[in-house]
C-alpha cells in the first residue's frame, strides 16, 4: 500500500491563532482513514487545506508524490480529490438530480450521459426515490447523503468526508455506515473526519488523532481507544490515570 | 422530433408573436412591438447572467451601447454595411463583457459590489461616448437613410419587426441549449453556491466570464438593432441607465432564470406602460411624461414582495394549488 496522499508538516496559522501544528500524516490507497479529535482540534482547518480551501501557511500536501499545495480546489477535484462540507452546501434551487449532476458533469460532458451517471450515483447512496425532489425540501439525512451524491459523481480517486453523520439519529448512521464501507469497496480511498466514535471504530482501518492542531496519535481504531494520550485529549489531564484506577478497584 | 422537444414552446411563442404584425397594421403599434421585442433580446442577455449566474449586473447598457455604437460608427464613419458591421458590433460588446468581467471577477466582487462596478463602468462609457469626436460627441450619431432590406432598412415596419423576432428567437434556443448543458448546470450551481461547485471541479471564475461574454454579446445583438431602427444614437440613449434598467426589470417581473422571463417581463412592462398613457391620458386629456414608470416601480415592488420568482414563478406555484 503506497501513500495516495501525504500531508507534510502543515501548519497554518490565521492571526496568532496557530490552527494546525506541523501536522504529518498519509492516507494508504484503498483504506479508510478516520481524523478525530476534541472540538477545536483543527481538523476541519486540516481538511480545507487537504481539499485546497486554504492554503496552509506553512507544509505541503502531496497527492500521488505530486505537491498539490498551490492546486486551484477545481484542478483537484479534476485529479480525483472530493470533499463534503461539514455545514451541507445543497444548491437549494435544483433538484437532488440535478445537484449530482453537477457533479457528474466533471466526467460526462453530455447531458444524457451525466444524468444517468447522477441517477445510478443516486442509486448508490439510497436518494434514488428522491431524485426530483427539491434539495432544498430534504431532511438533515437526505441533504448529508446528497452531499455525499455529488462528491460521489466526480467519481473521486480520493474522498473527504467531513462529519457526514454529525447530526445523524443512531438509525440513520447505522444506514450509513453500510453506505460508506461499500463506496471503500468499490475502490476508493476515503479520509473521514468524524465525531461519531461507533462509526470511528467502525469503519476505519486507521485512525489519527488532532488535538490542539497536534498529531498526537496515530494507529488501529482498535488502539487508538486505549491510548492514555488520546483519552486524556478529550476528557482532560488524567482522566486516563483515573480510568484505569477506577477499573482496578472495580 | 425528440431533439426538438425542448424547444417546441419557444417555437410556438415565436409562432404566434409572428402573427401579432399581421393583427396590428399601424405604425404605432409595430413600433411599439419593435421596442418591446429589442428590449426583450437585451433582457434575455441579462438573465443568462443575472437570472441564471446569480451575478446582477446594473450596467447591461455597457454592452447594449458598445454594439449600437460599433455598427452605427462602422456604417456612417467606415462605410461599412449594417450586415456586415453587425458581427463586428456584437463581438465588440462581447468584448467590452469579457474586459468587464475579468476585471471584476477576478477582483473577487460579487453582490452589489459587482453591480455597483457595473454602473460605473456603463457611466464612465456614456460620460466618455458624449464627449469623444468618433461617437459623434453630444450631438450623437446618424445612421444614413438608405432604405433597403440589403442596407438592413426596411419599409416596412413588419418586416423590421420579424427580423427582430429571428434574433430573438435565436436568443431564447441559445439560453435554452445551454441551460440544458453542462455550461448551464454549472452556471447555476455557482448561482447557488460557489464553493459547493468549486469542489465539484467547476472553474467558477471561468464559468462567470464565460458568462458575462454571451451574455454581452446577445445584449449588444439588442443595441444593433436599437441603431438600425431609429437609426440615431447619442451616449444617454446608447449608454444610459435606462437599457440597463429596462434589461434588469424584464427579468425579474418575467422569471429570473427562465427562457422565457424576459420576454414575458418585456411584454407585461411595455404592454402595461403603454395602456397606463392612454388611460391616464383619456382621464386628464393630457399626458402624464413618466407615468409609465410610476408604474414599473410599482410592479418591481410587488413582484419583489410577492412574487420573487417572478410572473412564470407566479403561474408555477398557481397551478400547484388544488382548484
Amino acid at each position: 500500500m503506497s501513500a495516495l496522499l501525504a500531508v507534510e508538516g502543515v501548519t497554518m496559522r490565521f492571526g496568532g491563532l496557530t490552527a494546525v501544528d506541523g501536522v504529518t500524516l498519509a492516507v494508504a490507497e484503498g483504506t479508510i482513514t478516520g481524523l478525530i479529535g476534541p472540538n477545536g482540534a483543527g481538523k476541519t482547518t486540516l481538511f480545507a487545506v487537504i481539499s485546497g480551501f486554504l492554503a496552509p501557511t506553512a507544509g505541503r500536501v502531496r497527492y500521488r508524490g505530486e505537491d498539490i499545495t498551490a492546486m486551484p480546489v477545481h484542478r483537484r477535484a479534476e485529479r480525483g480529490i472530493a470533499r463534503t462540507f461539514q455545514i451541507v452546501q445543497p444548491f437549494a434551487g435544483l433538484s437532488v438530480r440535478e445537484n449530482i449532476a453537477v457533479g457528474a458533469y466533471l466526467r460526462h460532458p453530455g447531458r444524457e450521459a451525466a444524468l444517468a451517471a447522477a441517477d445510478a450515483v443516486a442509486e448508490r447512496v439510497g436518494l434514488a426515490r428522491l431524485r426530483d425532489l427539491p434539495a432544498g425540501a430534504l431532511t438533515v439525512a437526505g441533504r448529508k447523503r446528497l452531499e455525499l451524491a455529488r462528491a460521489l459523481a466526480t467519481a473521486p480517486t480520493l474522498l473527504l468526508l467531513d462529519e457526514v453523520l454529525a447530526g445523524l439519529n443512531p438509525s440513520e448512521i447505522r444506514d450509513m455506515i453500510p453506505v460508506i464501507r461499500r463506496i471503500r469497496d468499490d475502490g476508493v480511498t476515503i479520509l473521514i473526519v468524524e465525531h461519531v466514535m461507533q462509526a470511528v471504530m467502525n469503519l476505519c482501518d486507521r485512525v489519527h488523532v488532532l488535538a490542539q492542531g497536534r498529531l498526537i496519535a496515530e494507529d488501529t481504531p482498535a488502539e487508538i481507544a486505549r491510548d492514555p494520550k488520546v483519552v486524556e485529549a478529550y476528557l482532560g489531564h488524567g482522566a486516563a490515570e483515573r480510568m484505569r484506577r477506577a477499573q482496578g478497584h472495580g | 422530433m425528440s431533439a426538438l422537444r425542448p424547444y417546441r414552446a419557444i417555437l410556438l411563442a415565436l409562432a404566434l408573436l409572428a402573427l401579432l404584425p399581421v393583427l396590428f397594421t399601424t405604425g404605432t403599434v409595430r413600433n411599439f412591438l419593435i421596442f418591446t421585442l429589442i428590449v426583450a433580446l437585451a433582457a434575455q442577455g441579462w438573465n443568462l447572467l443575472g437570472g441564471y449566474g446569480g451575478q446582477f449586473s446594473f450596467g447591461h447598457a455597457s454592452f447594449f451601447g458598445t454594439g449600437a455604437y460599433a455598427i452605427a460608427i462602422l456604417q456612417a464613419r467606415a462605410g461599412l454595411n449594417p450586415w456586415l458591421a453587425l458581427p463586428v458590433a456584437v463581438a465588440l460588446g462581447a468584448l467590452a463583457g469579457a474586459v468587464i468581467g475579468t476585471l471584476a471577477f477576478r477582483a473577487r466582487l460579487r453582490g452589489s459590489y459587482f453591480a455597483l462596478v457595473t454602473l460605473a463602468f456603463a457611466e464612465v462609457l456614456r460620460i466618455v461616448a458624449n464627449v469623444l469626436p468618433i461617437t459623434g460627441g453630444a450631438a450623437g450619431t446618424l445612421i444614413r437613410l438608405n432604405v433597403d432590406p440589403l442596407n438592413f432598412q426596411f419599409a416596412d415596419r413588419a418586416h423590421f419587426y420579424w427580423v427582430t423576432l429571428v434574433f430573438l428567437g435565436a436568443a431564447m434556443v441559445l439560453v435554452r441549449a445551454l441551460e440544458r448543458g453542462r455550461f448551464g448546470a454549472r452556471l447555476v450551481a455557482v448561482r447557488e453556491n460557489e464553493d459547493a461547485a468549486r469542489a465539484l471541479g467547476v472553474d467558477v471564475l471561468r464559468v462567470k466570464i464565460v458568462a458575462i461574454t454571451l451574455s454581452a454579446a446577445i445584449t449588444a445583438v439588442a443595441g444593433c438593432l436599437y441603431a438600425q431602427n431609429f437609426l440615431y444614437l447619442d451616449a444617454a440613449i446608447a449608454y444610459g441607465p435606462w437599457i440597463s434598467v429596462e434589461a434588469l426589470l424584464a427579468p425579474i417581473i418575467g422569471g429570473l432564470g427562465t427562457v422565457f422571463g424576459p420576454l414575458i417581463g418585456a411584454l407585461v412592462l411595455h404592454g402595461l406602460g403603454e395602456l397606463t398613457k392612454v388611460w391616464i391620458g383619456a382621464l386628464t386629456g393630457g399626458s402624464v411624461p413618466g407615468i409609465d414608470l410610476v408604474l414599473f416601480g410599482i410592479l418591481l415592488i410587488a413582484t419583489v414582495g410577492f412574487a420573487p420568482r417572478g410572473i412564470l414563478g407566479l403561474v408555477a406555484r398557481l397551478r400547484m394549488l388544488p382548484a
